[in-house]
């Protein structure tokens, strides 16, 4: 099927303005978003620049704005994006834009680190593995999936708006360890998930939950962190 | 241009990476170089499992792990390593549970274990519950932990950084070159110790589970190097990608209990292996899915794949167990595991071949001598634990392992050495096969040739090979060779110019596809991964031995391939025939 995709391009290397281009593809119904970018870059114009790598959804390289929604290039097949119309494709928004669909990443990344986003503890180390139940290991499981494409802080409107809130993904980040029963870190980790700039600016708008690819109930794990800060136990 | 000095330099930040970098930027000053933010490594992707022998839930040891990889590899092995690696394992398992790897569990507490392809108890009395998991996304699980200890240690990364050349000085390794994505500015790395653990290079295959950025950079650039890479014409097919995309569906599938089907509905497998059927090892159910094909009972309207059947699994475990794989086949395919068969079909997976090193991660030159200060670990290298044929689990297990281990010797030999001095314009060859490729005007794209390599590689190098079509891939090489001196990139710019990038990539996957093809041409037998439809019998009398590939160049600078070949390290276990 012939496919017309629009795409925000940038290259401050050669104007200051970015402007939507519009490329024609002929593709299967069943092709992904980043086949799309694909043939285009190595069929018509090798410029186009976006970063893929696993193309199945796991590495979390490919997050972009997608007919208007944050999704991963690699898991959107064309057939369910109303292919009859024209199909936009933009950086996500709220990190800088580099080029075309790159975004500097680092602000996000600190985000992440700063939340000690590690296995916390003290005293002896076991000989052999530490013992968990199943049902604490279930207990944070949803959270681990995360692959840090940045799909939910991006579609965060606080984010977009307040340069300093550090945005879903760092909660979800610091849920998997906050509800992991072998971590002892809760305390310092809840500390600085209390700061003004922290879980307190989210306005649960479910942006977040609806953007990401891996399924995480993003929201829900905001409101658990928020409820561990209000009674101070998980 | 950047100069920087540390005293190692890290090549990759995978598991194989990461998991050195941990070692050794606790002892040395350390940088981890890497094309890709640390957390979208490939290693992100392994689905199934690591194997330990733990014997949480069934009596296991090491020993009958080191058996099961000498044979999975069909004694190829070099069983010193495999020892190593077997009896380590379960440490690096228990390393990385403390690390905070949240493992799925048993009903007391511990790291639950499952079976998995060609792991037996006893010497192949009947399969054995040994891979360690975390649903089916244990390398996700690996990536994320490695990764959260790296920050937790202050690990100094420089990420979207290709290291596009190995500097040395009269036969050390005393540095590298890398490319800037964001400036396309070049950095000069001194070091005392290097270590490659870049990944493989699955990308030389059409079908593939493997990344698009899995080129093959660290072997391409230590091959051009003139150091040697060793069996190469090994390469795993694994059985079961999805139809026509390639992307993985782990073995844990099978583990599990899922069942391969041909289109009369049979279950092949236990034609082909009586004993362990669906789990015989990847070789050969490869072969045999292949076969099923190629002797008309494939499945779908041309016949072009056979069926997994999950089936008669219940969906809570399905669930449970295999989440990811069934998510896959709904998104690509549209099929609903829980009712509906999945069409698979062999995918490229696995390169067993790599630079060359001993148990200690160090790189060879040759066949006995260590070249000072450079190390691999990882898929990039060959040490040999995996021989003819990986296990499964047993890469994710090799990364963790001997990613360590090049860790620690890399960071011990740092510190009683010396810097060396660079040459005098160390970052020459790269700026000329950068600007060569950037300033080139010629009429080729790189994605065509790219596409003819894969094709080629996919019709005359994959699972059945033969002398013909070993010798078509060679002169199909060649004609692409002649193209790719005449390509040019549309990306003229600095910044973030992947254009030009994935030129250098496919110069690497053209290098690799000829060394692979060349080596495979002269293993005139069928062993683990390799099979020659016209010598269809191992042969131990003539091929019991590692290949060695060098690249040289005549007086006249044409390049060649010489072969030489390795003896296999043999300790307890005599050769037989693989049968399950
Ligand atoms: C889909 C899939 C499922 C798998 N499942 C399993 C499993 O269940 N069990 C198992 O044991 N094995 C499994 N494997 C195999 C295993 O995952 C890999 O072999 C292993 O993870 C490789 O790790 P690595 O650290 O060597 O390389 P990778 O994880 O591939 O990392 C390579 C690193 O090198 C960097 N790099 C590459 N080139 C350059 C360059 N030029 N300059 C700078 N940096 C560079 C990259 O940025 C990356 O960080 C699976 C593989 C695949 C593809
Ligand atoms: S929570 Fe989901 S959307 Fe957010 S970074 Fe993780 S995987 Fe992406
Ligand atoms: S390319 Fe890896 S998530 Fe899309």
């Amino acid at each position: 099927m012939d496919v017309k995709v629009k795409i925000l391009r940038y290259n401050p290397e050669v104007t200051e303005d970015a402007e939507w281009v519009t490329y024609a593809v002929t593709l299967q119904p069943t092709d992904r978003v980043l086949d799309a970018l694909h043939k285009i870059k190595w069929e018509q114009d090798g410029t186009l620049t976006f970063r893929r790598s696993c193309a199945h959804g796991v590495c979390g390289s490919d997050a972009m704005r997608i007919n208007g929604r944050n999704r991963l290039a690699c898991k959107t097949l064309i057939k369910d994006l109303n292919p009859d119309r024209e199909i936009t494709v933009e950086p996500i928004k709220g990190l800088p834009v580099l080029k075309d669909l790159v975004v500097d990443m680092e602000p996000f990344f600190d985000a992440y680190r700063s939340v000690m986003p590690f296995l916390v503890t003290d005293g002896h180390e076991p000989s052999r593995e530490r013992i968990q139940s199943q049902a604490d290991r279930e207990r944070f499981d949803d959270t681990t999936k995360c692959i840090l494409c940045a799909a939910c802080t991006t579609s965060c409107p606080v984010f977009w708006s307040d340069g300093q809130y550090f945005g879903p993904q760092a909660i979800v980040g610091a849920h998997r360890f906050i509800f992991d029963s072998r971590d002892e870190g809760t305390e310092q980790r809840l500390e600085i998930l209390n700061d003004k700039e922290g879980v307190w600016r989210c306005r649960t708008t479910f942006n977040c939950t609806d953007a990401c690819p891996r399924g995480i109930e993003v929201t829900k794990a905001i409101q658990e962190v928020k409820r561990a800060l209000i009674f101070r136990r998980v | 241009m950047q100069r920087h000095q540390y005293d190692v330099v890290i090549v990759g930040a995978g598991g194989a990476g990461m998991r050195a970098a941990l070692e050794s930027s606790k002892r040395t000053r350390t940088a981890v170089l890497t094309k890709l933010y640390p957390t979208r490594s490939h290693t992100g992707a392994a689905q199934g499992g690591m194997c330990a022998a733990l014997a949480n839930v069934e009596e296991d040891n090491w020993e009958w792990h080191t058996f099961d990889t000498v044979k999975g590899g069909d004694f190829l092995v070099d069983q010193d390593a495999a020892e190593v690696m077997c009896r380590e394992a379960v440490d690096a398992v228990l390393d990385l549970e403390k690390m905070g790897l949240p493992f799925n569990r048993t009903a007391e507490g511990k790291i639950d274990q499952r079976f998995f392809g060609g792991h037996t108890r006893n010497h192949g009395e009947a399969v054995v519950r040994r891979s360690c998991f975390a649903a089916d996304r244990t390398g996700h699980m690996i990536l994320q932990t490695l990764y959260q200890q790296c920050i937790k240690q202050n690990v100094e990364f420089f990420n979207e950084f290709y290291v596009l050349d190995l500097l040395m000085v009269a036969g050390k390794a005393t540095g590298v070159v890398a490319y800037e994505l964001a400036t396309g500015e070049l950095h000069i790395f001194s070091a005392k110790s290097i270590v490659f653990a870049s990944g493989g290079f699955g990308k030389v295959f059409r079908t593939t589970s493997n990344a698009h950025t899995l080129t093959g950079d660290g072997m391409g650039i230590v091959w051009r190097k003139g150091l040697p890479l060793e069996d190469m014409e090994f390469f795993q097919f694994h059985p079961t990608g999805l139809a026509g995309l390639g992307v993985l569906l782990s073995e844990a599938a099978r583990g599990e209990g899922g069942i391969l089907r041909n289109k009369d509905n049979e279950r092949f497998m236990e034609r082909y292996a009586p004993t362990v059927k669906d789990l015989a090892p990847r070789d050969m159910v490869a072969r045999a899915m292949a076969n099923e094909v190629r002797e008309g009972r494939g499945c779908g309207p041309d016949g072009a794949y056979v069926m997994l059947d999950l089936t008669h699994l219940e969906p809570a475990h399905i669930d449970a167990k295999l989440p990811d794989i069934t998510e896959f086949a709904r998104t690509y395919l549209g099929v609903e595991p829980y009712t509906e068969q999945i069409p698979v079909f062999p995918t490229a997976h696995y390169a067993m071949g790599g630079i060359p090193t001993n148990i200690r991660g160090e790189a060879l030159a040759n066949n006995d001598d260590v070249i000072p200060g450079l190390y691999a670990a990882g898929e990039v290298a060959c040490v040999s634990v995996h021989g003819a044929n990986r296990l499964g689990t047993n890469s994710l297990l090799d990364i963790n392992v001997f990613g360590r281990r090049a860790g620690i010797a890399a960071a011990e030999y740092a510190e009683t050495a010396e810097f060396e001095e660079l040459p005098e314009r160390p970052e020459e060859f790269v700026v000329e096969l950068v600007e060569g490729l950037r300033n080139a005007t010629g009429s080729e794209r790189v994605a065509a040739i790219r596409a003819d390599l894969q094709a080629t590689m996919d019709l005359n190098a994959q699972v059945y090979r033969t002398e013909g079509s070993l010798k078509q891939a060679l002169v199909d090489i060649e004609a692409l060779k002649s193209r790719f001196a005449n390509v040019a990139v549309q990306d003229k710019g600095k910044r973030f110019n992947t254009d030009l990038l994935e030129a250098v990539e496919l110069g690497f996957l053209i290098d690799l596809a000829e060394v692979l093809v060349v080596s495979a041409l002269e293993r005139k037998e069928s062993r683990g991964g390799h099979f020659r439809e016209d010598y269809d019998k191992r042969d131990d009398v003539n091929f019991m031995r590692h290949t060695m590939a060098y690249r040289e160049v005549d007086a006249e600078g044409n390049v060649n391939i010489r072969l030489d070949y390795k003896p296999v390290v043999q300790t307890r276990y005599k050769p037989m025939e693989r049968k399950y």
